[in-house]
């Protein structure tokens, strides 16, 4: 992992990471900040499922899954409508990119041990040769 | 178009969560091939902004809100196999910590919005874009065909849910297929325009971080330098 390490970290990837912190702090802005202040109509499949009236058949459901931390975008214990809505965006941007820097380290790390295997057998297929 | 619990019965959702999973994990091992360090940041980042720019909703005519979907910004951006694993993430994330789309529902929405908006869209994108290149150039290609199929992607999207709905004895298909289609190809519109101006911003500032653009073929900046052994 030491290689990987300072492929990551070195001057020449400054830039990568002036682009991904920009980014980050986009994202921090828009969810902590913008999200308050979005439209809290119904959406698209929402109004569709309130006018044909099939909107009960989720309502009546419990739902599969009863532990989600901050169900509905808003963080409980908060009494303030826009600061719940914010910090809900704040802990989603950090969860988001925290599984998704997960998932991407484990295709990494599966491309690494497949190459590695392979290098393996073909080291082996050479002793076989010689 | 998140799908809650309820809206699709069992044989519906089954179907589509074997689909979706078996989808995920054929990505997983794709994306394998062409992972490099620095897509690692590149898929957390992607996907961190997808969610922030998901939770702004925006009005649509009569009371309805509408808000931004991402594929085709995820897949132009870091290519197919990582684009739909963002979206994956995305999916999933909500689902499970937020009950923002039902988790029996789970695998309904990554095939909706991650592989009929995403895959499926950008694999129509691909295609579209070599004419498409020839005759008006790379880069304006590339901003065209992400306008046009974004805007697709949503109204794709929201024609598979309308068949699932239907499918499942929600609602008859006639009548959710057009008022679905109807208000997303609306809400499309404003997909295409934010889709469009992140891509022209990134193209502008990192055009060798929009793996869509081939233009920069001045090969990409090394990361490191040394070789793993």
């Amino acid at each position: 992992m030491e290689s990987t390490w300072k492929k990551l970290f070195n001057r020449k990837s400054a830039g990568l990471w002036i682009f991904v912190g920009a980014g980050l702090i986009v994202a921090v802005l828009l969810a902590v900040f913008a999200s308050p202040w979005a439209s809290s109509s119904p959406d698209g499949l929402d109004k569709t499922a309130e006018e044909k009236g099939f909107v009960e058949k989720a309502e009546q459901k419990e739902p599969a899954w009863k532990h989600s931390p901050v169900p509905g975008y808003a963080m409980p214990g908060v009494k303030n409508e826009k600061v719940a809505t914010g910090l809900s965006g704040l802990v989603g941007v950090l969860i988001t990119l925290a599984v998704a820097v997960a998932v991407g380290l484990l295709a990494y790390g599966l491309g690494r041990l497949m190459t590695r295997k392979k290098a393996d057998g073909d080291t082996q297929a050479q002793t076989l040769e010689t | 178009m998140h799908i809650p619990d309820g809206f699709l019965d069992p044989k519906t959702w089954g179907t589509l969560s074997v689909a979706s999973a078996g989808t995920t994990g054929y990505a997983l091992y794709k994306m394998r091939e062409k992972m490099d360090e620095k897509m690692i940041p590149l898929l957390g980042i992607t996907a961190a902004f997808i969610f922030a720019a998901q939770m702004l909703n925006f009005p649509v005519a009569g009371g309805t809100s509408g808000h931004f979907l991402g594929a085709i910004l995820a897949f132009v951006l870091l290519g197919a196999w990582p684009g739909f694993l963002v979206m994956v993430v995305v999916l999933l994330v909500q689902c499970l910590f937020f009950a923002d789309g039902g988790l029996t529902a789970l695998g309904a929405n990554i095939f909706n919005m991650a592989i009929v908006g995403g895959l499926l869209s950008y694999f129509l994108l691909a295609l579209a874009r070599k004419p498409l290149s020839k005759a008006i150039g790379e880069k304006s290609s590339l901003l065209v065909a992400t306008a046009f199929f974004s805007w697709l992607s949503v109204v794709m999207a929201s024609a598979a849910c309308s068949i699932e709905l239907a499918v499942s004895g929600t609602a008859p298909f006639a009548t959710v297929f057009t008022a679905m289609v109807g208000v997303h190809s609306i809400i499309g519109i404003g997909e295409a325009i934010i889709t469009t101006v992140v891509v022209a911003v990134v193209l502008q500032a990192r055009p060798d971080l929009v793996n869509a653009y081939k233009g920069s073929a001045v090969a990409p900046v090394p990361m490191g330098g040394e070789e793993v052994a």
